[in-house]
């Protein structure tokens, strides 16, 4: 226990944000706008200071917070600290990265959000709630505290997608609501299994009671060896549904193409990403064994991922469908280095989490700055625009090349990393896989090259060409894609402690 | 029985029930001699403050030591006082809808309205405190037929005297079966109180004996379960709810429900924990009926949850999820872990107060549209915010969404049924599966209030007494939410109703 409040600070902040914006007058677009991208700053401004200061070789462990909550009963014949659950907070290299990532997409997709057209005040204030779920998502402590941001995304998901959305968007909304609360209700009955069982839902402390044989003694009730294997099955299908892992992708292809495209940035920059750091975090941290087991199954499944989103990419019609497939497609390489199990494999799928982070945002960024001028995302109406806004097309081109892995860029780093691990382990399967990457420059080059070149299927003289407003978050993406890319040393650094501490928890 | 023993008796500790009997007679009292016509609302202003005087004494009577007197008939102990400040703070959250309540062609008989109230309170408060099986009895009359009357209440209301008939019928069932079990378990043993009946239970080693015990157990049970609203006896709930006025309504939901599980644990627990069985637990026959329990709280779950789907009067589809919570709560029972009791507490704790809330904002929507129809509240938030938000916050905990008491009472009731071993993994998943699917229909209410545009834009008033209702309701939900600990350190002084079968 101890008096800072700085991970707590960076959490909350977005609350103040709120609470001012629920006394400002509802028709006044510009300062509801302006309010909301201030709102996010502070987070920004606090999560790239310590994270510079970890660079410069801060201890993180300092950071940790830990506060009395609740606790479902006392009884005489138990400790103090069973069935107490702390409001604790602490990061490592991984969850910090996650929380700059986070940071910095919240305030790139206010900037996008100038695209709203109704109820700013209502959309700022679920935004912001949105972004504390998130950030909290990294920084919680304990199981049910993980628990509780992860719900805390759920619903001002549902309201974003389901208010501000497209044409079918409360279909979405729905979609998007019921699988996630299946997905969610699966997580909360594995964290309440180890909760009651072992008598706390600290995260370090559990890894303790799980493995070690003195403490296993000390158990409430037993765990066995089947009840672990069920537990990581669920949790690997818990995450499944939010990375997505394929049978379970149906509902994050409808919220890529009905929700506002600055949600679909923190949705497919972030909120898919708590699969990975889910899986990575608790499924790989407390089931080590048992991921062992499943390591050639998870890079199989990675494989189909990749293949499957890949394929499909190449034949949608509409530009946001074809992104949509290509986040299932890149999930596959963070399933594919998880698959491998092994220093660069691992290292590799959290480069992926990163890098397709930024890229995705990049490339829904561009597609609102795209729908606002040409109101369609159909491939088969778009054409030509490179006449009329060189600078757009430009930039569409440069995001289709990071995702495609383009040497220089964040995307290659990760692809190669993880592809280099399952080499090692399982080459036949990663050769398989290496299909899919051919198959990722296929679709993205048809998909900017219809956009961009070839004859104007619309009238594009009135329109005008990217704005210096939307610029500025282009490049802010852009400049850290290439950026990650020619030094990932950035972001390998900060990750290293993470890595060894799953290797070790791997046992070699 | 001599004038000396009956004054020596502490009558200290029935002042609650003293308070809510003497504001109930004086009310009647001048609701017979005032005039017609009058305006008999201060009435409920003098009822609400007998009940909040009743709990303030209750919690005066906190500190007391457990004891029983009137032969053991009467026991003041943890659980009495625990849950009679659930029923306590209920009925006064009812009477202040009930102030507010509005129907389109008026109501005649508000008097009656507001004691007969504090008569079915009565009844349940007497419940909690029972060591008898006589006085048990009496007090579940006394609620029973007082609602049986208040759900008749409007008169000239077509479904409001279907709604009573309905009630009265299928609580005479139920009566008939509770008093059948009832015989069976004093045939056994000869007595009617509560703790003779244990001990007399717990030699009982005639495997034929033991038969008809377990005969008893389900079929008190099943008479017992038509308070609950769950499996097998729900059925009479959703014409019930849909025709009662709304408080009547509310209360039915939330008082009467509680007071039914409190005779469910009193009895059971008191009697069976103890008495042998030729079940699975040889020392226990609550221990081998858990099964049965576990059977019935499925069935509950998944029957109320998944009609209420397809439901688009409000107050049906509030009927048929308040099947589904009782169905929740049986989960806390079934499981019969450490924590049965404070995490059934809990949730009615949190139930008490979305349940409340959401019926206050159904009352004033269906008193002004003049119908309970889910389309009435459409563009609500356009209407009233204040409203759209709060009942935005009911059904979010009745969703059990965590930043709400809801959250943190099903995970409490999730823990008593992960803690035993063997652990009920079937019934938690059943528990989980079907809270997912309770998410369709409280956010189709949401859809409603939010996105739907309405034709209706004349804003939405609320009341004084609703207005209380709803801030004290959603205060509640969201702090128990957040800091559950004010709660639980409560709780700690009971320490785990221990004194239970002292």
């Amino acid at each position: 226990m101890n008096g800072t409040y700085f991970l707590s600070l960076i959490i909350f902040s977005p609350l103040l944000g709120i609470i001012l914006l629920a006394f400002v007058p509802k028709t006044q677009e510009q300062t509801i706008k302006l309010l909301g991208f201030l709102a996010t700053l502070p987070s920004l401004i606090l999560a790239l200071f310590a994270f510079v200061q970890y660079l410069r070789g801060y201890d993180l462990n300092r950071l940790a917070e830990k506060h009395n909550w609740i606790h479902f009963g006392k009884f005489s014949f138990l400790t103090e600290s069973t069935f107490a659950v702390d409001y604790e907070l602490n990061v490592d290299g991984f969850a910090l990265v996650m929380i700059v990532l986070t940071a910095l997409l919240a305030t790139l997709a206010a900037v996008a959000s100038i695209h709203i057209k109704k109820e700013w005040k209502g959309y700022f204030m679920l935004f912001l709630l949105l972004e504390i779920g998130m950030l909290g998502v990294f920084a919680a402590g304990n199981l049910l505290l993980f628990f509780i941001f992860f719900e805390i995304t759920l619903i001002p998901m549902f309201f974003l997608i389901g208010k501000w959305g497209y044409f079918e968007k409360e279909k979405a909304a729905y979609s998007y609501l019921i699988y996630n609360g299946i997905g969610s209700a699966i997580l909360l009955i594995v964290i309440l299994i180890l909760f009651a069982r072992t008598g706390t839902s600290n995260i370090s402390l559990l890894k303790e009671m799980l493995h070690n044989p003195a403490a296993k003694a000390q158990l409430i009730a037993p765990i066995s060896n089947d009840l672990q294997y069920g537990l990581f099955i669920a949790l690997l299908v818990a995450f499944g549904v939010k990375l997505p892992i394929v049978p379970l992708h149906r509902w994050m292809l409808r919220v890529h193409v009905q929700a506002p495209p600055s949600i679909v940035m923190l949705h497919s920059g972030v909120l898919l990403k708590i699969g990975a750091f889910g899986l990575i975090r608790f499924g790989l941290g407390l089931f080590p064994e048992q991921f062992r087991h499943f390591a050639l199954f998870i890079a199989i499944l990675g494989v189909v991922n990749l293949l499957y989103g890949a394929f499909l990419a190449f034949t949608q019609d509409d530009f946001k469908m074809v992104l949509a497939y290509s986040s299932i497609s890149h999930m596959g390489i963070v399933l594919i280095g998880l698959g491998a199990l092994n220093e660069a494999g691992i290292q590799g799928a959290i480069f992926q989490v990163v890098s397709h982070g930024f890229i995705s945002a990049l490339l829904f960024l561009l597609v609102s700055i795209f729908y606002e001028r040409a109101h369609t995302t159909m491939l088969g109406n778009l054409g030509g625009a490179a006449k009329a806004m060189p600078l757009t097309a430009g930039f569409l081109l440069a995001g289709a090349m990071a995702s495609l892995g383009l040497p220089g860029m964040s995307g290659f780093i990760s692809e190669f990393t993880a592809f280099l691990g399952l080499f090692k382990v399982a080459p036949i399967i990663a050769a398989i896989g290496t299909i899919g990457i051919i198959m990722t420059a296929a679709y993205l080059l048809r998909a900017v090259l219809n956009i961009t070149y070839g004859t104007a299927k619309r009238d594009y003289r009135e329109v005008v060409d990217i704005q210096v407003i939307e610029i500025v978050p282009v490049l802010v993406l852009l400049g850290l894609i290439i950026f990650i890319g020619v030094y990932p040393h950035i972001l390998a650094h900060p990750l290293q402690a993470t890595i060894e501490t799953m290797l070790d928890g791997l046992g070699g | 029985m001599k004038w000396e023993t009956l004054v020596q008796y502490k009558w200290g500790m029935m002042t609650p029930e003293f308070i809510i009997l003497g504001v109930a007679t004086i009310l009647s009292l001048i609701d017979l001699f005032m005039p017609r016509g009058k305006d008999r609302r201060l009435l409920a202003w003098f009822a609400f403050v007998g009940v909040a005087i009743a709990f303030v004494s209750v919690i005066g009577l906190l500190p007391a030591k457990t004891a029983s007197i009137l032969y053991d008939t009467f026991r003041l102990d943890a659980f009495a006082k625990a849950f009679k400040l659930l029923l306590l703070a209920g009925a006064a959250l009812v009477l202040l809808l009930a102030l507010d309540y509005k129907p389109k062609e008026g109501i005649k008989y508000r008097g009656e309205f507001y004691y007969l109230f504090l008569t079915a309170l009565l009844g349940a408060m007497m419940m909690t405190s029972s060591g008898d099986l006589i006085t048990l009895f009496v007090g579940l009359e006394l609620l029973s037929v007082s609602s049986y009357i208040l759900a008749g209440l409007r008169k000239t209301y077509r479904l409001s005297n279907e709604s009573a008939m309905k009630y009265v019928i299928n609580g005479g069932i139920s009566t008939a079966m509770t008093l059948f079990g009832m015989s069976y378990v004093f045939g056994l043993t000869g007595s009617t109180n509560l703790k003779k009946i244990a001990v007399q239970l717990s030699t009982l080693t005639d495997g034929g004996q033991q038969y008809l015990l377990a005969l008893a157990f389900l079929i008190l049970f099943v008479g017992l379960s038509f308070k609950l609203a769950s499996v097998p006896f729900h059925m009479w709930a959703p014409d019930v709810y849909q025709g009662a006025p709304t408080p009547v309504t509310a209360f039915l939901s939330v008082v009467s429900k509680t007071a039914g599980f409190v005779i469910v644990l009193r009895l059971f627990i008191t009697i069976f924990a103890a008495a042998p069985s030729h079940g699975k637990d040889p020392s226990s026959m609550l221990l081998s009926m858990q099964d049965y329990i576990a059977f019935l709280a499925g069935a509950t779950m998944i029957i109320g949850n998944t009609i209420a789907l397809k439901q688009r009067n409000v107050k049906r589809l509030f009927a048929y999820s308040s099947i589904a919570h009782a169905g929740y709560v049986l989960v806390g029972f079934a499981a019969m872990s450490w924590v049965m009791v404070d995490s059934i507490w809990f949730y009615f704790v949190a139930y008490l107060l979305m349940n409340l809330g959401a019926f206050a904002i159904l009352q004033v929507i269906s008193d002004q549209s003049g119908s309970e129809d889910i389309s009435h509240f459409a563009g609500l938030y356009k209407r009233n915010p204040f409203m759209a938000m709060t009942m935005g916050i009911f059904l979010l905990s009745l969703a059990g969404i965590p930043g709400t008491a809801g959250f943190i009472g099903k995970v409490n009731i999730f823990l008593g049924a992960f803690m035993t071993e063997p652990a009920h993994y079937v019934l938690a998943a059943i528990m989980i599966a079907t809270t997912v699917v309770s998410y369709v229909y409280y956010f189709g209410l949401f859809t409603q209030i939010f996105f739907r545009a309405t034709a209706e834009h004349e804003p939405i008033k609320l009341p004084l007494g609703v207005t209380i209702v709803v801030i004290v309701c959603a205060v509640g939900t969201i702090l128990f939410g957040i800091i559950p600990s004010l709660a639980y350190n409560f709780l700690d002084q009971f320490q785990h109703f221990g004194d239970f079968l002292q």
